[in-house]
């Protein structure tokens, strides 16, 4: 267990997970990294978000893509649950809402296969503060 | 991935789009593409609102990230020739060519909001690597707690709760307290019906709030805190228990802290969901075992709070700014935001908005941009009639303050407050005498009845509210609420009596008219209360059918069959149930 005795050791800890990051990409033939954030607050698991997330953990690996699935808190799209965002390395984000299991299918075939955008797109309404 | 899309166009699906457009754009924009064979290359998709409601239709060119508005048929070859084939932006179409190339300014900021909806909040890593704990590292081991607190004063950051007090300020208060034993405590007792901006920082972010609290810790002096969170919650209650665990399991809480002897643990308290609770006095007594009743100040918790010790109370918006404050600067921070109030403000939209959600902008942003722009407008196109800001303690802002830019003192001058950050908003077909009511069952269910104001006097507003709407009040009962309200707001003994006749002056104050209406000519000028109501069944259109007098439950109708039926009012419930069966339209309302 890593623990954190000072600031350079925080600073460590950044660092490996950073290289992680470099190392899971190139483990995958250097294709660009997916990265898709359900948002699972209350809200969104009360809407059906687990099964999409469920959805997308199951299906990515047998349709051959490598992603990381991971679940955040809201995103603030309460009326389009269940929302998630894809991010495909060095691409925009793209926020999808109202995402059902029919809607989670299309969007791996079209935009995670091809780019190709669906209907249903948030276009992003916030700078953020990093 | 070899025949990925150039391109893609997002059109938005928005009401107003749709209504300022009479072709379906999305499908015009393909068929055009099809004539440049770009089909393969380029496609347009519906998108949702994108929050540009008055310059519609709007299409975001997507990943150029550039904005089209007012779009025409017209316009659709130049943008396929000019942006999609030559890479040149249209810029008389373009929104805002002040702000960049075409990247229209967004209305939101996010800096309490910062990492929800990005991080895995069950996942402490994920929080490191977006800067996490950065803030504490810097403030033990570069920084004094007096320069720390400094920084927070300079900020300008007032508390997020509703009160609006100085952060730092508070915090300078609590570290001059001598005592052997301090304590931080944070208010997640999020009670206002309607806001949910807590529980989407702690299930979101929990991290950020840990370590903002061990940040306040080191300020004041403290080694413990405690998180006070009602038992509602209990998905933030489980994301916040396993951040608690990971911080422990990697040394960021407990004994020497990145080895500099500061020690700082968190525990939870939780709450039962008693709105009073989240008065800071009556909040400490909770924690203490006591019933949930709120004392008299002085002695302010900063001197005398958690166990008789010195306790500094945030809520946890004000928390889960810190961590950036101090990473970014105090200058950074003072930077947004309006004279008085810094910073950002997190809101719940709810109610008749078409995008109910979770929103974050700086102070002094407008009502107008708010509900319009962000909020995408009233659902189904109807009027604004009302927003009510801060919860039951709040009061109801109308068409005449949208422009008000939104800050503490703006909307205190306005006869209402910030308030948590809760934003209901009501259209034409609300009664605000209704509305009022509304607000004060819910005071009399959570009063906790120890002053005799709050415990009788609301009480009694309630019972004329449900006078009135029930169709019995007089001009007399207009009088009395307005003094009755004054008087419950001069003496009542906490925050929750000195604020809940708010939305009877408020509405009062706006909304006379229909107060008016209701006691002088008995109605309700927006249809909802029922007692006003009377269904009556035209003799024109009824053949004497007889299914109204069977299916009416409490058999207020008679007739013969075949002959024109009649409604005893006396014994109408104004169910409504004989307008819906009837066939032929033969029942009506006044």
């Amino acid at each position: 267990m890593e623990t954190i005795k000072s600031v350079a050791d925080l600073k460590k800890i950044r660092t490996s997970i950073q290289e992680a990051n470099q190392k899971q990409i190139a483990e995958n033939d250097n294709k660009k990294l997916i990265e898709i954030n359900v948002a699972m607050a209350t809200c969104g698991i009360a809407s059906g978000a687990k099964a999409i997330m469920d959805f997308f953990i199951e299906e990515l690996p047998k349709r051959n893509i490598i992603a990381k699935v991971k679940q955040t808190g809201c995103m603030g799209y309460c009326y389009a649950e269940p929302t998630l965002e894809i991010t495909i390395q060095n691409e925009k984000p793209v926020v999808f809402g109202y995402v059902d299991l029919k809607k989670a299918d299309e969007i791996i075939e079209k935009f995670i296969k091809k780019g190709e955008l669906v209907d249903g797109i948030i276009p992003i309404n916030y700078d953020l503060a990093t | 991935m070899s025949n990925r899309y150039r391109k893609n166009l997002l059109v938005c699906n928005g009401s107003s789009c749709q209504q300022a457009s009479d072709f379906d754009l999305v499908a015009f924009i393909n068929f055009k593409l099809k004539e440049y064979h770009l089909e393969d290359e380029i496609k347009a998709v519906h998108s949702v609102c994108s929050n540009r409601c008055s310059n519609g239709p709007n299409i975001i060119v997507y990943p150029d990230n550039v904005e089209y508005s007012k779009v025409t048929k017209a316009d659709i070859d130049d943008i396929i020739i000019e942006h999609l084939l030559n890479d040149r932006i249209v810029e008389r179409l373009v929104f805002n060519t002040e702000n960049g190339i075409g990247v229209a300014p967004k209305k939101q900021y996010r800096i309490a909001l910062r990492n929800c909806g990005f991080i895995d909040p069950e996942e402490i890593k994920d929080y490191i690597e977006k800067d996490g704990y950065d803030a504490l590292a810097k403030c033990l081991t570069e920084f004094t707690p007096q320069e720390v607190t400094q920084e927070i004063i300079k900020s300008g950051l007032r508390g997020r709760g509703g009160g609006g007090f100085p952060t730092g300020v508070k915090w300078d208060i609590t570290s001059k307290s001598v005592a052997d034993q301090k304590y931080v405590v944070c208010n997640a007792d999020e009670g206002d019906p309607g806001a949910f901006m807590d529980r989407s920082v702690l299930e979101g972010d929990p991290h950020s709030v840990i370590e903002a609290m061990a940040i306040c810790g080191y300020c004041i002096g403290a080694n413990k805190g405690i998180v006070y969170i009602r038992a509602e919650y209990p998905l933030a209650i489980k994301r916040l228990k396993i951040a608690l665990h990971q911080a422990r399991e990697y040394g960021l809480l407990g004994k020497n802290i990145f080895g500099t002897g500061f020690e700082f643990t968190i525990d939870i308290k939780y709450g039962a969901g008693a709105f009073v609770c989240g008065e800071e006095t009556a909040l400490i007594h909770s924690m203490e075992g006591l019933r949930g009743e709120p004392t008299l100040k002085p002695p302010f918790p900063s001197v005398s709070g958690y166990l008789k010790k010195p306790t500094n109370v945030n809520n946890v918006e004000t928390f889960a700014n810190i961590p950036a404050i101090i990473n970014k600067g105090a200058d950074w921070f003072a930077s947004i935001g309006t004279e008085k109030s810094k910073g950002t403000k997190v809101f719940a939209l709810a109610g008749k908005i078409n995008n109910v959600g979770l929103i974050e902008v700086p102070m002094g942003t407008t009502l107008r941009e708010v509900i319009y722009d962000i909020g995408g407008g009233i659902v189904d196109g109807k009027k604004f009639k009302a927003v009510q800001t801060g919860g039951p303690s709040g009061g109801c802002l109308t068409e005449k303050h949208l422009d008000l830019p939104i800050d503490f003192d703006s909307l205190t001058a306005a006869g209402s407050m910030m308030g948590s950050g809760g934003m209901i908003i009501m259209d034409e077909d609300d009664c605000m005498v209704s509305m009022a009511r509304f607000y004060l069952e819910f005071i009399v269910e959570e009063s906790c009845g120890k002053c005799a104001p709050c415990r009788i006097g609301n009480k009694r507003l309630h019972e004329m509210l449900t006078k009135l709407c029930d169709g019995k009040g007089t001009l007399q009962d207009l009088d009395l609420l307005r003094n009755l309200s004054v008087v419950v707001k001069d003496t009542s003994l906490c925050g929750l009596g000195q604020t809940s006749p708010n939305p009877i002056i408020s509405t009062m104050t706006n909304f006379y008219d229909e107060y008016y209406a209701h006691v002088a000519e008995h109605r309700c000028p927006s249809g909802q209360c029922k007692s006003f109501m009377r269904y009556y069944i035209s003799e024109e259109n009824c053949i004497g059918c007889l299914v109204c007098a069977r299916k009416c439950p409490v058999g207020a109708i008679s007739g013969e069959k075949k002959q024109v039926h009649v409604i005893n009012q006396e014994l109408c419930t104004k169910c409504g149930i004989c307008m819906e069966k009837c066939k032929f339209h033969a029942v009506y309302l006044n």
